[in-house]
């Protein structure tokens, strides 16, 4: 079955964030490589003043993919719904990744204004895509603002350090097994990538993994096929682990079967 | 083969450089500039002047070291006051992963320890216990030395006219150096604003480029001699030119109060921002269009790359030869 945002059908599972890439013709290439048809990108700065990015966004646009913007960088409810609304301008769509960020030393999500700023939202005509811990309590306060996908972390921005909590990130698959959910934020490595997809989260939105590594066209086809595997893997049914051994062959009548150390 | 007459249009770091290879290789030079005063429009007067191929290869092709090793030698020979201190990297306890990340990229330089970075910069003493040296490394002070191009292309015999634009009707060749403002011609060049400021203090005394590396906000301090240093510098996805906003300001002051607290009790001396002119591979380029060939692109690296630019210039002017990763 088909990825679908807010009805809307995406053929890659993989997202990817467009900052910090060595440069604009790296990025697009990592991204076609990918196979990646959604990208993220930040308004906050580009379209500050006077639309005065329209150099890269021209440039993103060429890639021929949905752009999701974020509200990166926002503190506070206003200066995310005013970003937000730049952004419908900007980008002629109603999709966007909400970021209220707490403090930039832990870029944790603020939640409440998370909340609050989802409601505004969404009341406005957005599709919000919030960006959040685990924590179910807040999901669902997003869920009743009108949230229609979910994006909880897997570890702080920027770490890199895969899923920091895997019982919480299965509880909250389990609790909304209809609801898009993105693990956004924290994946270093594809093998944390395939990890989260066997859970059965619906894709991976990542950035630096990709950006700042030594090649990152070759990262982003590495990124694709663990993202692939890990899906496959979920959709065929894992086997369960279990405490013992357990053969795969008969072992009753295998010769040279010694019954004293068995 | 007869000298030609070259206009050159564009009095930043890359047009200054072509006019003095240019003269010197005899050619007659004429160098015209849109701003009155020099260096006014330029987004090389906001630059570091940082010359750092190894270092920035962290975030750039192999093309950008190559050129800007050659820019060096000719930075060497031809500006005396030329600072080949080295540069340093270093990075806070918390980001010693960004030191490793970046000793991977790059090359040309050596790990030191707390004792080495102490002799180097007494001042940095006790306060990091890691970085890298990057001893090839040079720096100049972008004003001194735009001025000292522009006189020494004028004591060579070239023409130069500020407040104005337009190339004198007999000309042979067009030499296109007007970096942003070149763009109606050029569709694939964007901005990249870059904002720095300057700070005066005679509390510190630092002798080469530092940079303190930080996931986020990665930033170079330039010495330019008598307390006053540069600290650079953003890297926004924008053509706006504008002044310096708040947010930028916040993160370049406090990480260069946290680089070392003398910093707070600086003078800060000005702000500005320019935004440089970059193709979608961030590498620079020399376009020939029949008798007007554009150089341009050079992104945040005016100072490492003109020089040996305008070298490249001069030879296909002399020769037809063409480097195959600048030129098309």
């Amino acid at each position: 079955m088909m990825l679908e945002f807010y009805g809307i059908g995406i053929s890659s599972r993989l997202l990817i964030g467009t900052a910090l890439y060595p440069s604009p013709q790296i990025l697009s290439d990592a991204v076609v490589a990918s196979g990646s048809k959604l990208v993220t990108v930040s308004v906050r700065r580009e379209a500050a003043r006077a639309r005065a990015g329209q150099g890269f966004w021209e440039l993103i646009k060429q890639l021929d993919v949905h752009v999701l913007p974020n509200t990166a960088g926002c503190k506070t409810v206003k200066e995310a719904v005013t970003t937000a609304q730049m952004a419908r301008e900007l980008f002629e769509t109603d999709w966007i990744k909400l970021e209220v960020i707490a403090n930039d030393d832990t870029l944790q999500p603020e939640v409440f204004g998370l909340v609050e700023a989802a409601r505004i939202l969404n009341e406005d005509g957005f599709k919000v895509f919030p960006y959040m811990t685990e924590d179910l309590g807040v999901a669902e306060k997003l869920v009743g603002a009108g949230c229609e996908v979910l994006m909880p972390w897997g570890a702080p921005i920027g770490s890199g350090q895969g899923l920091a909590n895997p019982s919480a990130m299965k509880t909250m698959r389990a609790y909304f097994p209809d609801i898009p959910l993105v693990v956004d934020a924290g994946i270093g490595a594809p093998s944390h990538a395939a990890f989260a997809m066997e859970m059965g989260y619906d894709a991976i939105l990542l950035n630096t993994a990709i950006a700042k590594a030594g090649d990152p066209v070759k990262m982003g086809r590495a990124f694709a096929q663990a993202i692939d595997a890990g899906r496959l893997a979920y959709e065929s049914g894992l086997m369960e682990p279990r405490d013992m051994a357990s053969p795969s062959t008969p072992v009753a009548g295998t010769p040279f079967f010694n019954i004293d150390s068995a | 083969m007869p000298k030609k007459k070259i206009t050159i249009i564009g009095a930043g770091i890359c047009g200054l450089w072509q006019a003095l290879t240019l003269v010197r290789a005899g050619h007659a030079v004429t160098l015209i500039e849109r701003s009155k005063k020099p260096f006014e429009g330029a987004c090389s007067f906001y630059a570091g002047a940082m010359l750092a191929p190894f270092a920035e290869e962290e975030g750039a092709e192999k093309l950008i070291r190559e050129l800007g090793l050659r820019s060096i030698e000719l930075w060497r020979d031809t500006y005396p006051d030329t600072q080949c201190e080295g540069s340093l990297i270093i990075a806070q306890p918390r980001d010693q992963k960004e030191l490793h990340r970046f000793e991977r990229m790059t090359m040309g330089h050596e790990r030191v320890n707390e004792s080495r970075i102490s002799e180097m910069e007494p001042d940095l003493k006790g306060r990091y216990s890691n970085g890298l040296f990057f001893a090839d490394e040079a720096h100049v002070h972008p004003h001194q030395s735009m001025d000292f191009l522009l006189n020494a292309a004028e004591e060579a015999g070239a023409v130069v006219h500020f407040g104005r634009d337009e190339a004198p009707g007999s000309t042979d060749l067009l030499i296109d150096c007007r970096g942003i403002a070149a763009r109606e011609d050029l569709g694939e060049l964007r901005g990249v604003r870059g904002e720095r400021l300057v700070v005066r203090t005679e509390e510190i005394n630092l002798s080469r480029p530092v940079r303190l590396l930080h996931p986020r906000f990665p930033l170079y301090v330039v010495p330019w001699g008598y307390g006053f240093y540069l600290i650079g510098a953003t890297q926004i996805e924008s053509d706006e030119a504008g002044p310096v906003t708040v947010r930028s300001a916040l993160d370049l002051l406090s990480t260069a109060y946290a680089l070392h607290p003398a910093f707070g009790e600086a003078e800060v001396v000005g702000f500005g921002a320019g935004a440089r002119p970059a193709f979608p591979d961030n590498l620079p380029r020399i376009i020939v269009k029949g008798d007007h060939i554009h150089v341009n692109g050079l992104f945040r690296h005016g100072f490492l790359l003109a020089p040996a630019l305008a070298e490249l210039t001069a030879r296909y002017i002399e020769t037809g030869e063409t480097h195959p990763e600048v030129f098309s």
